[in-house]
């Protein structure tokens, strides 16, 4: 069993979309669909969180993602602390643990923690107190759940139920926590087909294995697609001669308009931000519109408030009955 | 799980005519009916149809209201509470199925509150039920009860409603 459900299958952190079941994803989705409306009143916020403390713990910085996990706990009433921490004073794991029971010292109830190295959200959520929740707002290579579980929540509101979508990731797979992030989302979800789309060079090996369809030629690839995910080049995990230049890969693999109408004629177009203009993206793509964007970031509030608020509810009963059949 | 031998036509007429004489009582003439999922919206929405009420109904979500979010998490089926028009000042008629422990209406308050400030609230239940932990009362009840501690009373639909009584799964 995986540390982020606990015996009664309950999400006590998140830390990765791979292995969850279809009807959490699920439920994380309906939740932050009932959050979205909350956004939408003038008062915007509830008091579910009232009294509970989440710590941004971010070891590598990232202004926007901690910018909407702030606000989605403020919106939940949650007080919220942000603590920066420069990766070489913590460069020792004792140092961690040691900041990790200072901060429960405080009471805090959970740690939204984003680092460099694969593996440290799991690694702090084994480590924390009982009742202490760990949500992983992306670990260096592994994943990045809430980014995921966002992109799927906007396929779903601009596509409908996922099962007869075709989605193109397109980019830089291998570096991408995003990228294997939302494969598992998208399959667990139950995705038609999902592919990925990128140079050689850029897929993880055996990424096949995983379910998806792998194509290196772009325009194969977006034909007939629903959404096209583009991801971010990452430059500062670029090493060695993955790529002859930025220009090579915006003409192989950049999505312009004229690439675009081999996609479905509907199609949506995707990116995590911050976009990187004519290198994954035209900027006419980018702020055309197909482009759902800034939808993404404006979901993101929603998801992120869904997750919050489950993994820090209490065991509570099982609900065992389908929706229609008992009011409660 | 056992049937409960309550007819609900005969309660919401019940209802629909005690609440007809309390706004009447009242002098007001055009409420706003908000139902509380689940069961609470579908009572609003064939109170509506009775009352022949005109602004649309409204339904209010009331889980991220809740007081037990910390020992009994979030219920699965979370809804949308969708309130079409503006409360501002307005006279509203909050409907459920059942009143047990009052502590739902209280969320339900608060929630109704977010929207805006309604002239007033009226309350209005089909059944109401022994087991009040907060001083909340109904202003209309299509009928009163008395049931054991460890039963809950619950309403099953929408096609066609009926009660349950189940017994407490803890």
């Amino acid at each position: 069993m995986s540390v982020q459900l606990d015996p009664q299958g309950q999400l006590r952190h998140l830390i990765s979309t791979e292995g969850l079941p279809r009807e959490l994803l699920t439920r994380i989705l309906d939740t932050a669909e009932s959050f979205s409306g909350v956004l939408g009143k003038s008062v915007k916020k509830v008091p579910l969180l009232r009294g509970r403390t989440i710590v941004n713990l971010f070891f590598e910085p990232s202004t926007r993602t901690r910018t909407t996990f702030e606000l989605a706990a403020q919106r939940l009433s949650a007080d919220v602390l942000n603590i920066d921490v420069a990766t070489s004073s913590t460069s020792k794991g004792e140092n961690l643990l040691d900041m990790l029971r200072n901060l429960e010292a405080m009471q805090c109830d959970a740690f939204v923690v984003r680092h460099a190295d694969s593996g440290a959200a799991e690694f702090i959520a084994r480590n924390v107190a009982p009742g202490v929740s760990v949500i992983n707002a992306g670990d260096g290579r592994h994943a990045h759940p809430t980014q995921a579980l966002l992109d799927a929540f906007t396929i779903r509101r601009h596509k409908g139920p996922l099962e007869p979508l075709t989605i193109a990731i397109v980019g830089d797979i291998l570096h991408s926590r995003v990228a294997r992030s939302q494969i598992h989302a998208l399959l667990g979800l139950g995705a038609g087909e999902v592919r990925v789309i990128a140079p050689r060079t850029l897929l993880p090996r055996a990424i096949e294995h995983l379910g998806v369809q792998v194509y290196e030629d772009m325009d194969a690839g977006l034909e007939g697609a629903d959404v096209v995910m583009m991801l971010r080049l990452q430059h500062e995990r670029m090493q060695g001669a993955l790529l002859p230049s930025e220009g090579e890969f915006f003409s192989r693999y950049g999505l312009t308009e004229q690439r675009l109408e081999g996609s479905h004629p509907e199609a949506i177009v995707m990116h995590p931000g911050p976009v990187n203009r004519g290198v994954e993206l035209d900027p006419r793509v980018a702020d055309g519109p197909r482009s759902v964007i800034l939808r993404q970031v404006t979901n993101g509030i929603a998801v992120r408030m869904a997750v919050m608020s489950i993994v820090l509810g209490g065991q509570g009963e099982a609900p065992t009955e389908p929706l229609e059949e008992v009011a409660n | 799980m056992t049937g409960m031998d309550l007819d609900i036509p005969h309660l919401l007429d019940s209802v629909a005519a005690a609440t007809t004489n309390e706004l009447q009582a009242r002098g007001i003439r055009s409420p706003i009916l908000v139902g509380i999922h689940t069961g609470g919206a579908w009572v609003a929405e064939a109170l509506h149809e009775r009352l022949q009420a005109r602004p649309p109904v409204g339904t209010l979500e009331v889980a991220f209201h809740r007081d037990d979010h910390a020992t009994s998490g979030l219920k699965a089926a979370v809804q949308s509470s969708e309130v079409p028009v503006s409360l501002e000042d307005r006279p509203v008629l909050l409907v459920d199925d059942v009143i047990h422990t009052g502590r739902t209406i209280r969320a339900a308050l608060n929630a109704l509150f977010d929207y805006g400030r309604p002239g007033q609230v009226l309350l209005a239940v089909l059944a109401d039920r022994n087991g009040r932990e907060l001083p909340i009362q109904p202003d209309v009840a299509g009928t009163r009860l008395t049931l054991p501690e460890g039963q809950r009373l619950k309403l099953r639909g929408p096609d066609p409603l009926r009660f349950t009584l189940e017994g407490n799964r803890s």
